[in-house]
Order: C-alpha cells, then structure tokens, then sequence
C-alpha cells in the first residue's frame, strides 16, 4: 500500500504523542509543586490528543490515499541499517488511537475520583500519561522498531502502574512479573525485527509488508512464530498467559486501561498489521489459531472458579483476546472481526472494570466476591452500567458483543472443514463459559443477600467516577451495532486488509449460528443461577472441592509449571553458579596465586644460609653445564 | 583551531593538575575537591572542544600530535583520535567531575585524608585520555599499565574493608595480561622490522603489515589475553566483583564504567585491524566466551547478595555483548559496540552511584539489609529504577539503541549466538527488577527501620550528580545519532581492514544520512 | 715438556682446591682453597697461551692476579669483622643469610 506525506493536521500526529509525554514529564519533574493541578494537566493532554485524534481521522477519512506517513527524524543510521523515526497514520491506526485517547480520556476522569485520597496520585497520573504515550507510539509508528520501543514503553507503564503501590510486596511481585513474561515475548518481537533487517534490510512496515513475498517460506513462518510469540507476551495470550490475573494488584483504573481495554490487545494489533506476513504462511496462522482456541478456554474455565472480581474479569479479558486472536488467525475474513471485537471489548471490558472499582470504592477496597452481595439497591448506577456491560460480554442479542462475537464464530466455522467445526464448537463453548462466570460474578456481587464485612457502608461512587461508566455504557450498547451495520468498520478498514469479501457460502447459515450461540448463552445463565442464583454463596470458599474446580481455582496450574520448570530450577542454578564462580573460577585464580606464593616460599627453603651447600651447587652446575658442552661437542 | 595540541593537553592538565592537588598542604582537602573539580571540568571543556575541531568526514587519525620519543626503537609519543577514541574522550570528560561531585562527601578509612584520592583521581584520568589518544603500540602499552598505579591506590587506600586483597588482586591480575601482551608488541616490532627494513610502533604503519598466520595467531592471543582480562571475559572475570566492590563508589564508577572499557576498545582498535585473519579464526571461541559470559554473569547476577558485586556482574554481562559485537565484523555490530561502550560507562556509571547513595545512606553493602526505601526516598528509588532500566536496555534509554546494534549486527554473522544473547534480555530484566524489588518496594524493613533518620531523600548535590547522567540516558536513548555518526566512519575502516562483508563497506552510502541525522 | 703435564698439575691444584672449599669448616682454609683454584687457571690459561704462541691467556691470567688480590683484600676484611663478632672463623657459623 503505497504513503503519502502527512499534510494539515495529520502532519502535527507527533503531538499525539508528544502532548501525554510532557504531561507525564511535568508531572515526574515538576514534584510536589504539581500536586494540586497535575491531574487536570493529565487529562488535559489526553482529552487534547482526543481530539486531535479525531479531527485527524476526519481528514484522513477525506483523502483518497488513506495512508499517511509523518517523518521525524533519522532514529539509527549506521552501516546498512536506516530506522527513521516516523510515524504512521492510516484507518488501522486511527481505529487504535481513537480506542487509547477515548477510553483513556475517560479513565484519566474517572481516576480523579478513583485516587482522590492517594497521596500519589500526581505519580499515578505521570504513569498514566506515559502510558497513553508509549500505546500511542506503538500504534502510530511506522516501522517494527518504533512498534517495539513503545512496545516496551507500555510494558514499562504497566510495570509502573502495577507497582504503583509498592508498598505491597504482592504488587511488586506482580510487576516483576508482568515485565519479565513480557520480556520473553520481547524476545521474540527481537528477534523477528533482526530476520527482517538481515533478509529484507529494512524494519519499516513498507519495506517488511511489502517484500513478504520475497521470503523463502520457512522464513516467512519463522517470523510469523517470533512475531506471535511476541504478541502472546503482551496480551496474555497461552503460555505466557499467567501475568495478566496477577496485575489485578494495581489500582483498578490502570486494569481497566492497560490490562483490559488497550495495551493487552497490543497482540491483536501486532498480527493485524503484519497481516501480510501471516497470510503467506498457513503453518503460523495455524499456530495463532491454536494458541487463540487455547487461551480462549483457559481464561474461561480460570474465571469460573476465581471469588476476586478483579481477576474473574481479567481471566475474561485473557479469553476474549483469545477469540481475537482466533480471529486474527483465520486469515483475511477474520482481521476486521477481530478489530471490531477489540473495539467494543475496549468499552465493555473497560466499563466492567471501572464497575468493579466503584463497587470496590464503595466497599472498603473488598475485591472478594463472598463479601458482596445485594448492592444493586445500594449502587444503581454501578449496578446499571456494570449490568449493560456484562450483557454486552455475555452476547445478549443486539448488543456489542452479539455482534463482533458472533462474526468471529461464524468465521470460525466457515473455515469449514474438521478444523472449523472445532475452532466454532471451542467458541461457541468458550461463550457458553463466559455466559457462566459473568453470571455468577453478577449475581454473587449485585443479587442475593448482602455478606459485607462489618463496618463497611457501601454507597455510590462520585459522578466524577459514574460519567465515565456511563459513557462506556452507552459504547457497550451501541457500539456493535455501529460498527457492523452504520459505520461499517469492514470498509473504513479495507485500504489495510483489503475490501470486505462478499458472503460466500457459509458452511453454517449465520442465523443459524446467531441461535446457537444465543442459546448456549442462555443455558450458562441458567446454570450460573442454579449454583450460585438460588441457593445462599457460603462466605468462605469451600475447601472440598472436585478436581476440575481445584484445576479452575489454580488457573490450570499454570503458575506451577512456571516455579516448577523455570524459577526453582533457575534459582537452584543461580545458588550454584554463584558457588562454582566463588570456589571454581576464583577459586583457581587465587589457587594459582597461593601456589605460586607456597612454591616460592618452598623454594626458598633451599638457601640455608651455608656457604659450603652453595658451593656444592656451584660445582654441580659447573659439572653440568661441561658435560652438556662435551655432549654437544661429541 | 585543529593546530591546537588538543590530545597533549588533555593529558597534561589533569596530570599537572593531580600533581597540584599532591602537593597541597595537609589538610587542604576542600581546596583539594575544589582543584580537581575545576581541573575535571576544564578536562570535559577540551573534550567538547576537540569533537568540535574532529571532522567528521574527515581522515581516520585527526587532532594529531608526534614526538619522537626513544628513536631506536622507532617509539614515537604520537597521538591522535578517531571517531571511536573522541567519543571515549567524551565520556571521561563527562563521567570525571561526576565522580568528583559525588565524593565530596566521603571519608577515607580511618579518616585517611581525602586529598591524595583526588589527586590519584586526576592522574588516572590523564591516564585514560592517553590510552585512548595513543597511536603509537608502545605509547598505548605504556599507559595501559601506568593506568593501574593510581587505580591500585585509590582501591588499595580508600576502598572498603577488604581493599588491600582486592587491589592486589586488581593489579597483578591486570599485569599478568599486560606483560602477555608485551611479549606481542615486541614482536609486532619484530614482525615490522623483518618486512619493511626499519621497526616501528606506529599504528597505521603496522595495520599495513602482512603478517604470517601463524604468527599472527600468536600475537593475536597476547593482545587478547590482556583485553580479555581488562575487560573482562568470562572465565577472567573474577578480579572485577572483588575489585568494584571494594573500591570507593568514585574509583568503581571509573573502574567499570571506562578501565573496563580500555579491554573492549583493544579488541576493535587492536585485535581486528592488526590481525585480521586471526580475528577471523578466532572469533567463534571469542563468541563462546561472550554469550557465556552474557548468560553466566547474568545469573551470578540474580546471586549475588552484595549490591556492588551485583553491579559489576551486571558490567561483565554487558562486556560479553560488546564483545558480540566487536566480533560480529559487520558495521552495524562493531558501531553498536562502541556506543555500548559509552552508554554502559553512563548507566552504569549512573548504577553504581545510586547504588553508593543508598549505601552511604544504610552502611551496608547486603541487599538483605534494606526494603522497603521507597517509602522513606521516593526520589532515590525512581533513580535507582532509571539507572535498572538503562542497564536492562529499555528502550528510550540510551542502552537499548547499542544492544540493538549489537544485536541486530551480529545477527547475520552468527545467528545461533545473537539469539542466545537475546535471551539475556530476559535475564538482564530479572537481575534488575529483582533488586529494585529487594531493595525498594514491600514495607520499610532492616536497616531502614533501624536508622529511620538516614533514608532520607536525594539531596542537592546528589541531585547534580545523578541529573547529567540521567538527561545523557534518555537523551542519548531518543536521539543518538550525533554519537554514532561520530563512530560509523572509524569503525567502517576497521571493518575494511579486517576485510570484511559489503555491510563494512557500505556506510561510503550510508554517511550523507548520518550526517543528515547530525544537523 | 708436554702440554698434558702442565694440564694435569692444573687439574689436580683444581680438585684440591674445590674438595676443600668443599669439606674445610674454616673461612681462612677455604680462602686459600678459592686461591688454590684461580692460580689453576692462571697456570691453565699460561699453558695454553705458551701453546699456542699468543698473549691473550698470559694478559687473562693478570687480570685474574689483580681481581684475585682485590678479593682477598675484601674477602679478608669480611672474615676478620666475623671472627670479631662472633669469635669463630668457622663459615657454618656465619648462615644468617637465608630463606
């Protein structure tokens, strides 16, 4: 696809970037003295690129080139290797930057009453806004080097934000964790970048995108298996899934931002704009649709045995990004459903997550659903747009879920075939689960009888929280059908994936899937209200559970194949290394050291101090040296 | 204005200026810091004016200078900078009067006066400045080992308890490689005089020998030898984390962030265009080493329960990736490798200092000892995470732009080493995060329960210390090119010499970009 | 007379010599030794320069007078401030200067 440089508005798109980088600068330079107006300036800058970003979206929708380039400055030029810091705007991007300033916009307000008591929510609001710069970076670059530095970028924001109450050694281990899961799925973006520089001697998406078929296959595979592993990193994708529930330690605006809405969907966009790489290599798109089936039913089994509202929806959003990422791997029919699921998974999700935190905010930082209980009377608006949100996830018919996750599983099962049939079935499974968590989470937190603790007093959020739970509200709502049937996102995205294909032949009529689904939905309603609707949720979790529960309760162990096969044995190694470098390497060096210093002294023992032994000596070596001179003579 | 003998100078006033701090009298250390503060900064002047007078497109040798010095044996005192000497130049201009602001405060054991460390300090800097400028072999060997005699004292007389060991250890070790590489140079001597009728020291003179190749092996090793140790490469490492943990906070900074650096500038400046086929037959094994050490130090790394060591295990993790790239004998590899000279001298540099603070403020070495410092030093901790993120090579900091040289360089030589260094990636994050975790985050514990009083935040002085390097992080991290538009040319000529792939020849194309990069 | 007879005296005066710097506790005994060797040489170094009819031996053989009468002068001085001290000519009596 051929660029244009940027003119008018468009050209000015690094300030997109720019503006929520000086606000996080400020912020972090400016210290105490920002206190009082810092979080203004945070959402100021963010609700300016907003905007930004729409005025620059209307121009680029007026263009008949729609892929603009903006060229910034030469980034690393030494030898053959040219990476210019540039930045891409095209429909894709726009889609993305449009997600990250909107739902981010809305966060940033929302985190003004969510923080209100933090002393450090000037630092919180810094995190944040370099957040949203580095997402945006990732997004708006126009070569894999710049997609990687703000892949790392956002990594590190999460590490920051998850870390943000340090004090916690819960918290700081999660970020660790998240940055070192997410470090091995950098490895893999690496080393995906280097093949591309040595076989291609380029990183820019033109350059990449546009040689693919210059590509031996193996190649080609190779790299779509790095670029994979890398996404998987990043969104919590199998088997690097098991970060993403532990993130939950920070605060929830940042799980509703990074960890739901934008920055673990950084996968999906990956493989989107590699699209190319991934159509010429069926093995890779294989593998992407393994790992997406997978994790679908991992996150779905996983979210219906956790009592944390906080990691019930992340398990969710591991299994939803599953079903984009299924999309993603079913080739070209499934790269716009799988952008349309991500977008309205952004306000869903990102809605349910800022409902868990009013619901925390009104009951004492409580994130164990056994302690809730009857707060639909005592929270209305919570309980309306949380409920608005949950029956977008869920599917319910007409609403934004019904229609992106719905597209998805029709072109699950229009792949045809054995394999089609499977990948439909997991996803319409994987709905079916998702019926049942979300249902349980519903009913343990908003229905039945209150099981607070004493002395907490729920009540509603302030509005300064509630506006932007209803603005996602109305996104949950709308925005499926929007996308589907108003605004068609196929066609606003075509200049990058191609146009949409008409329907052919379904294998499955889709009504007939929209009836399956919807009532596999149903059946997960109704069994969530058999176990946990009608009957009183015991305050403790019983411990006497059946297997495949225990299995659920430990996110099918996940964690303990990592201990198991990487960090005892790592740490075992560790210990021992440290004791071979002590005692071996060291060891030897100061060995030589002290034997040469014993030999020496030992030599020395030889001068006795009597001149007659010396002159014995002399004479033997006189002798010697003669002899040696008549041998050599003879 | 390039008439001026900038590189003489450069090694004359801090030599002149060490040698004035010396002769103050006792108990004049306030004047002392003073003197060698503004002797380091007329030092940092020089550099920046020297990189002004270099010319970019120029010739490989500039600002040079030749004296000759013992004429029978054709040593000449010849100096003269190239694009990977003046950015080495440039980091000891800057790294010095950090060093100097930063042990203002400190007290030698004993209350030993602190003068004659200034004093140790400004001749080791003359030191440095020489090693790099030389371009005469024997000039370079002589400085090579003058270098440690101020490095032994300042480790020997100001270090922690244990500095006498260390410091013995630190010279003799050092030594042994410089002698192995004595032999070398005479023999190149040798090797000179047999073919062009007259020897000579000179550098350029003995990058146009043809020398036999089994000769060549030979002297290759001795040179080798010293480098690998002054670097140090894995199994020659061990002198280091004794070494930096015993010396005093300034003296480790200079240790590891610019004597360690005299190892890997031999391996480009030397090894290669000197003995280019036994750089060749050699390189696997030198890779071995490297991706080892990478691997190996990074876990000893995670071990390590001293904070001082942790950090030079870190340094040595770092000197197996340059080493990757030296040996890669492409561009793109050898340019990521100077730069990871400079930038690992600035975050690491940076490293150690913050690392110093926190102790100064504990009195512990032991990672066990602190937690919690967060709570009571904000600002500490965020620089100490900068200073981990840099080392970790995040990108936007400087590092990451020479480990992705370096990577993305050696990546065509020697893909199965470049993709087990990257891996190192995830072991550099660990090692990083684990201690910034141990030592920062979870509730106030050991000894910041113990002395509340002393956890307290950044001061201004510390503030001047660690501001510099931070903006040099990020800003060499975001925009780099001006470093290496400086590095490219020289280390394209080397790569001709070593008679490298077309990727060595290329920046003749490459060049109006970077300068383009520069304005 | 043939050269062998010359040789021989030499070797011989050597031998003695060199057995009693070897077995001979006394300092003075052992100088007389050491002289004993040197006036072997000489006569060697004579014998051979009168064979084969040049001075260069005789010249060597002076040299080694000279040196010889410079080393009892100091080698005398140093026994006499030993025997002072320590009331003993004996050489194993004087082993301070080990390890």
């Amino acid at each position: 696809m051929e660029t244009v440089p940027a003119t008018g508005l468009l050209a000015a798109s690094w300030l997109l970037i720019a503006l929520p980088l000086a606000g996080a600068a400020v912020l972090l330079l400016g210290g105490k003295r920002t206190d009082r107006w810092g979080h203004l300036l945070a959402i100021g800058t963010v609700v300016a690129a907003f905007v930004l970003a729409v005025a620059s979206t209307v121009q680029l929708s007026g263009l008949t080139t729609k892929s603009v380039g903006v060229e910034l400055f030469t980034f690393i030029s030494t030898g053959q290797l040219d990476v210019t810091a540039g930045l891409l705007y095209d429909p894709l991007s726009a889609v993305f930057v449009l997600l990250i300033t909107g739902v981010g916009a809305l966060i940033h307000v929302y985190s003004v009453g969510y923080m209100a008591h933090d002393p450090a929510r000037r630092r919180f609001f810094a995190y944040l806004n370099l957040f949203v710069a580095a997402m945006l970076l990732l997004v708006l670059g126009d070569s894999f080097v710049a997609l990687y530095v703000g892949w790392e970028g956002v990594g590190l924001a999460s590490y920051l934000l998850i870390a943000f109450w340090y004090q916690r050694p819960a918290a700081a281990t999660a970020a660790k964790k998240a940055f070192v899961m997410n470090r091995v799925g950098d490895v893999g973006l690496a080393l995906a970048v280097f093949v591309m520089f040595v076989q291609l001697g380029t990183t820019s998406y033109a350059g990449v995108l546009g040689s693919v078929g210059l590509l031996a296959g193996g190649t080609v595979t190779a790299l779509g298996l790095l670029l994979l592993l890398g996404a998987c990193g990043k969104s919590g994708q199998f088997p690097l899934q098991a970060w993403l529930p532990d993130a939950m330690e920070g605060p929830t605006p940042v799980s509703a931002l990074i960890h739901a809405a934008t920055m673990v969907t950084a996968g999906v966009y990956l493989i989107a704009r590699s699209a190319p790489v991934f159509d010429a290599s069926p093995t890779a798109r294989t593998v992407v649709l393994v790992v997406g089936a997978i994790t679908i039913l991992i996150g779905a089994v996983a979210g219906c045995a956790f009592d944390d509202i906080k990691k019930v929806l992340a398990w969710s959003t591991v299994s939803q990004i599953g079903y984009m990422f299924l999309a993603v791997g079913l080739g070209p029919v499934g790269y716009v459903a799988a952008i349309a699921h991500l977008l309205t998974h952004g306000f869903f999700k990102a809605g349910l997550f800022l409902g868990a935190g009013s619901v925390m905010h009104g009951m004492g930082d409580q994130t164990d659903m056994r302690r809730f209980g009857g707060l639909a009377g005592r929270m209305k608006t919570t309980f309306v747009t949380f409920g608005l949100g949950y029956l977008a996830l869920i599917g319910f018919p007409f609403l934004s879920g019904y229609w992106t996750k719905d597209a998805i599983i029709e072109a699950a099962f229009d792949r045809g075939g054995v394999s089609g049939y499977l990948l439909g079935g997991v996803a319409v499974l994987g709905a079916g689960l998702t019926a049942f968590y979300m249902t349980r989470l519903m009913l343990m937190t908003f229905a039945g009888r209150p099981r607070w603790e004493d002395g907490v007093h729920p009540h509603e959020s302030p509005a300064v929280m509630t506006a932007p739970m209803v603005v996602l509200a109305v996104g949950s709502v709308a925005a499926g059908f929007l996308l589907v049937e108003v605004f068609p996102l196929a066609d606003w995205l075509a200049p990058v994936f191609g146009a949409p294909e008409e329907a052919t032949a379904h294998v499955v009529p889709p009504l007939a899937v929209s009836v399956l689904v919807t009532l596999v939905v149903a059946v997960g309603v109704l069994v969530a209200w058999l176990f946990v609707g009608r009957r009183e949720v015991p305050v403790v979790a019983p411990e006497r559970v059946s297997l495949p529960v225990r299995a659920a309760r430990n996110a099918l162990y996940a964690d303990t194949v990592n201990e198991t096969v990487f960090m005892r044995p790592g740490m075992w190694l560790t210990r021992a290394l440290v004791y071979v470098d002590n005692r071996g390497v060291d060891g030897l060096v100061n060995g030589i050291g002290a034997g040469l210093g014993g030999s020496s002294s030992r030599l020395g023992r030889t001068q006795t101090g009597f001149v007659r032994s010396y002159a014995l000596g002399m004479l033997g070596g006189a002798v010697l040296v003669a002899a040696a001179l008549l041998a050599v003579a003879s | 204005m390039s008439d001026f003998p900038w590189l003489l100078t450069m090694i004359a006033v801090p030599a002149v200026g060490g040698a004035v701090v010396a002769a103050l009298p006792r108990g004049r250390d306030a004047q002392a810091k003073v003197v060698a503060l503004a002797v380091s900064l007329v030092v940092l002047v020089l550099a920046v004016l020297a990189t002004v007078a270099f010319d970019v497109g120029g010739e490989r040798f500039q600002l040079a200078t030749s004296v000759s010095w013992i004429p029978a044996f054709g040593v000449d005192f010849a100096l003269g900078v190239d694009g990977i000497a003046l950015v080495m130049l440039l980091l000891i201009g800057v790294l010095v009067p950090v060093v100097v602001v930063a042990s203002w405060r400190d007290t030698g054991p004993g209350g030993r006066p602190m003068k004659a460390y200034f004093a140790w300090l400004l001749v080791l800097e003359a030191m440095m400045v020489g090693v790099f400028v030389a371009t005469d072999v024997f000039l370079f060997y002589v400085f090579f080992e003058a270098m440690l005699v101020p490095m032994y004292f300042i480790i020997g007389s100001f270090g922690g308890p244990r500095r006498q060991y260390a410091a013995v250890k630190f010279f003799l070790y050092s030594l042994l490689g410089g002698l192995v590489m004595l032999a070398s140079v005479i023999g190149l001597y040798v090797v000179s005089n047999s073919q062009l009728g007259e020897g000579t020291f000179a550098f350029d003179a003995l990058r146009q020998l043809e020398i036999d190749p089994g000769v060549q092996k030979l002297l290759f090793l001795g040179f080798f030898i010293a480098f690998a140790i002054k670097a140090p490469l894995v199994p020659f490492h061990t002198w280091l984390p004794d070494s930096g943990a015993e010396a005093p906070i300034g003296g480790g900074v200079l240790l590891v962030g610019v004597l360690d650096k005299v190892g890997t500038f031999g391996f480009i400046r030397y090894c290669l265009p000197l003995f280019p086929d036994a750089a060749r037959d050699f390189a696997p094994y030198v890779l071995v080493l490297a991706v080892l050490g990478i691997g190996y130090a990074a876990l000893l790394a995670m071990g390590q329960s001293d904070l001082k060591r942790l950090v030079t295990y870190t340094s040595i993790a770092h000197f197996g990736f340059i080493a990757l790239g030296v040996f890669a004998f492409t561009t793109e590899g050898g340019t990521g490798a100077v730069l990871y000279m400079v930038n690992h001298g600035i975050s690491t540099g940076l490293l150690f200092l913050v690392v110093g603070m926190l102790i100064a403020r504990g009195g512990s070495r032991q990672i066990g000892d602190y937690g919690g410092v967060a709570t009571k030093a904000p600002l500490l901790a965020g620089v100490l995470l900068v200073a981990g993120l840099a080392s970790l090579a995040l990108p936007g900091t400087n590092s990451f732009v020479s480990e992705f040289l370096v990577l993305i360089g050696s990546f065509p030589t020697w893909p199965v080493a470049t993709v087990l260094a990257t891996v190192g990636i995830v072991l550099a994050a660990l090692y990083v995060l684990l201690m910034v975790q141990r030592t920062m985050h979870g509730p106030a514990r050991g000894l910041v329960l113990e002395k509340p009083g002393a956890f307290r935040d950044l001061g201004r002085r510390e503030l001047v210390v660690v501001a510099p390097l931070i903006a040099l992080v990020i800003g060499l991290g975001v925009y780099p090119q001006p470093l290496l538009a400086l590095i490219d040319p020289a280390v394209a000529a080397t790569m001709v010499d070593v008679g490298s792939d077309p990727a060595g020849t290329e920046p003749v194309t490459a060049e109006p970009t970077s300068e383009q990069g520069a304005d | 007379m043939s050269l062998t007879n010359y040789l021989v005296l030499a070797a011989v005066l050597f031998t003695i010599g060199a057995v009693g710097v070897l077995v001979r506790r006394n300092a003075i005994v052992v100088f007389m030794c050491i002289e004993l060797m040197l006036n072997s040489v000489n006569l060697t170094l004579v014998t051979f320069a009168r064979a084969t009819g040049t001075l260069d031996g005789q010249v060597i053989a002076f040299f080694v007078m000279v040196v010889a009468a410079a080393e009892v002068v100091v080698g005398l001085a140093i026994i006499m401030s030993i025997y002072r001290t320590r009331r003993s000519a004996s050489v194993d009596d004087a082993n301070l200067l080990k390890y």
